[in-house]
């Protein structure tokens, strides 16, 4: 990807080629590219993210041969691929359900960066595409789970897109803009589907970028050491691709459990009924890995310069993603792995525990009681959002920005090598002769 | 500061402590559906034929009336379903009739259903269905998969271990049999139904199934609760007709899976504990 590597192919033919469009220098490049030795299975997401996306966008163009984007036959649609089709169900489950495996996948991804330091300096560009990429797949997951047109899809099509009304003075123009008429119909569906279709590709585009920023600046490891000499990496390949594998077998275990054993597990019910606008199922709620945002979403009570609480929840809800971007300059530590930051171990896990308890939120009505004292309902789903609400963007706002001030970290290893020869036998260093430092691991 | 996380981690664990406890008086009230043993239930469960084929009885005597199910005959003698004989299908198909055409001179006609065509809705349009009967009853062809109860945490996660995936089918088996009379103090409306399952206890559906309704012919017991099995086994496979297929290929995929990983555990092991020799470090 960089262009001018030093690759020669040895054989004349492939000189030439080569000279005259360097793909062979790239794909030597990655094969040979220096990656730290002491990655961890979380590092192996990456590649599983790939195949992901990869297995999506094929599984997706078969079943766009065979769907139609016809609000009175798209449901049936989906039933005849999964009915009819060779193999139809196995396409279908496998889509949807990687949809969730996606997810799963990118979350791992992300904790990962977000534990390790991995958005730190030299890094901020290469996060910041990820945060892109995180954005283009909620767009693209949103619009997927209209198509089949189920009572969820439907619902949940429709609920999200009355929040737009929220925007002043060009709200309620924009909500029949984006839907293409008053309510959720033919119009809606199909630009959906042609939207549901490009978005992939410029997921895609992103990852390339990505992918590159990443060969620029090399990969982050859990010690957050900077690779210091050739003793710290081991070449691409073949060492990380056969570790890579294993990760992405394991991975694909995982999922064929529920492909196979239970496809509906991650679905709704609800979007086994056809959608009817007239009819409102009793619990909208989306997908679960929109959980911790629409909690967000609907946890904002003000109204405040005359403006409504649902616009204020709609900057929140996109607020809790954009702020990821910033997290490279908002975290002030000069330590990238969490492993050295005794105080922030606790915040990070408060942080998991805290978009948790929000996925949990979102799930539940608002109104439901969650803590009561005597006849009075103290706490209700809305006051518990509210609270992890609160604590989301204090852990960004206050806690990352002056944790790295007051915090003391842990004396970092010398190196890559050392740390990974001192996870062998601590205390001992280098065997040949060369002293590393003994330290105290968190 | 440990201190403050701590408590406020406690609170946390409170809170949600507390809204499982209200979600259990709320349960206390429309008591969930008990968990019936299903013979597709699990990662090696398959259809019972005879039961399907007694299920598929049940619909069109009872349930046809007013429910749809939009599945082709064919299917009914499809391998992993009721396996009815291709000759008993065509016959089966020859009982009804069909709206065809138009014809070459432009005109609608009526003929025999033939295997390829979808089981014959008893109305015309969801419309007439509501007019005749009050409301459109929901369609069966997917029934089984629309209908759930809410598990809650942590048995949602508990049922990634134990495949336990049979809501709808529990739900809808607890209903056919969820039937009796309003405790006292409860009043319905007229053209309304008390069943003890029914979220709300209100349905609009009357008792569809009673004792020796429909006359089996292979002596199996003509019990609501008979029925009710086996219309819900019939339910499940029509609304996923490839459960064994996919379970058969599954299986396969889940072993060539699993050796393929331990295999390749195997070669990444060797692979760098034979780099680590190679540039000095020690074996780990």
């Amino acid at each position: 990807m960089s262009g001018h590597t030093t690759y020669v192919p040895s054989n004349k033919a492939a000189r030439w080629f080569n000279d005259r469009l360097p793909i062979l220098g790239m794909a030597h490049e990655f094969l040979t590219f220096p990656t730290p030795r002491n990655l961890n299975y979380f590092w192996t997401f990456g590649g599983i993210l790939t195949v992901m996306l990869v297995m999506q966008i094929i599984t997706g163009i078969i079943l766009a041969m065979h769907y139609v984007a016809d609000t009175k036959l798209a449901f049936d649609s989906v039933q005849a691929i999964k009915r009819d089709v060779n193999f139809g169900w196995l396409i279908q489950t496998m889509h949807a359900n990687g949809a969730t495996m996606f997810f799963i996948a990118v979350y791992i991804h992300m904790f990962r960066g977000l534990y390790f330091g991995s958005y730190k300096q030299p890094r901020e560009v290469l996060w910041i595409l990820g945060v892109i990429i995180l954005l283009l797949m909620m767009a693209t997951a949103f619009m997927g789970y209209v198509l089949p047109f189920g009572q969820m899809s439907g619902w949940g099509a429709t609920v999200i897109t009355n929040f737009f009304t929220a925007i002043p003075v060009v709200g309620s123009d924009l909500l029949v803009w984006l839907r293409g008429g008053y309510t959720i119909d033919q119009a809606t569906l199909n630009r959906f589907f042609s939207l549901h279709y490009l978005l992939p590709f410029m997921i895609f585009g992103v990852v390339v970028l990505h992918v590159w920023a990443l060969h620029a600046v090399g990969n982050n490891n859990p010690t957050g050491v900077s690779v210091k000499s050739d003793k710290d990496t081991v070449p691409f390949h073949p060492y990380m691709t056969v570790k890579d594998s294993v990760g992405l077998v394991g991975f694909a275990l995982f999922f064929a459990l529920f492909i196979f054993y239970m496809p509906d597990y991650f679905g709704e019910a609800d979007n086994y009924v056809e959608f009817n606008s007239l009819k409102t199922p009793a619990h909208i709620k989306p997908e679960w890995y929109f959980l911790p945002f629409y909690a967000i979403l609907r946890a904002i009570p003000f109204t405040l310069f005359g403006l409504p609480a649902t616009l204020y929840g709609l900057i929140a809800m996109f607020g809790s993603i954009a702020i990821l971007a910033f997290l490279p300059w908002l975290d002030t530590s000069k330590v990238r792995s969490t492993s050295y930051r005794p105080a922030y171990k606790i915040f990070f896990a408060l942080f998991v525990l805290t978009c948790l308890i929000l996925g949990y939120c979102g799930s539940q009505p608002t109104d439901k009681e969650v803590l009561r004292v005597g006849s009075k309902v103290v706490l209700d789903m809305t006051g518990l959002a509210q609270i992890f609400t609160a604590y989301y963007f204090l852990h960004f706002l206050v806690v990352l920005p002056l944790l790295g001030l007051f915090e003391k970290p842990l004396k970092l290893p010398a190196s890559i090598a050392d740390s990974v020869l001192d996870s062998i036998r601590p205390g001992h260093g280098l065997p040949t002769g060369a002293h590393a430092e003994p330290q105290t691991k968190g | 500061m440990i201190k403050q996380i701590a408590s406020l981690g406690l609170a946390a664990a409170l809170s949600l402590a507390a809204a499982g406890l209200s979600r259990a008086e709320d349960a206390h009230e429309t008591p969930k559906p008990p968990e019936q043993k299903w013979s597709f239930s699990g990662p090696f469960g398959t259809f019972d034929r005879a039961q399907l084929q007694r299920g598929f009885q049940v619909y069109r005597e009872v349930c046809s009336n007013c429910h749809s199910l939009s599945i082709p005959f064919r299917t009914l003698a499809e391998p992993g379903g009721p396996e009815f004989t291709q000759a008993q299908v065509k016959a089966l198909a020859a009982e009804y009739k069909v709206k065809d055409g138009p014809n070459d001179a432009g005109e609608m006609f009526e003929r025999p259903a033939l295997p390829s065509d979808k089981i014959p809705y008893a109305f015309d349009n969801p419309q007439a269905a509501a007019a005749a009967i009050g409301a459109y009853p929901p369609p069966m062809r997917v029934l089984a998969k629309a209908r759930t109860y809410e598990r809650g945490f942590p048995l949602f996660l508990w049922d990634i271990v134990t495949q336990y995936q049979e809501q709808g089918q529990d739900y809808i088996y607890a209903i056919l049999n969820g039937y009796e009379e309003p405790p006292a103090g409860v009043t319905i409306d007229p053209g309304l139904n008390y069943n003890k399952y029914m979220p709300g206890h209100k349905i609009a559906m009357a008792k569809p199934l009673s004792d020796d309704q429909v006359t089996y012919a292979d002596g199996s017991p003509q019990t609501v609760d008979q029925y009710a099995r086996d219309v819900v086994s019939f339910l499940s496979w029509a609304a996923d007709p490839t459960l064994e297929e996919r379970k058969r290929i599954g299986l396969r995929v889940m072993i060539f899976l699993g050796v393929f990983f331990v295999l390749l555990l195997y070669v990444k092991k060797k692979l760098w504990s034979e780099y680590d020799a190679r540039v000095g470090i020690p074996a780990h």
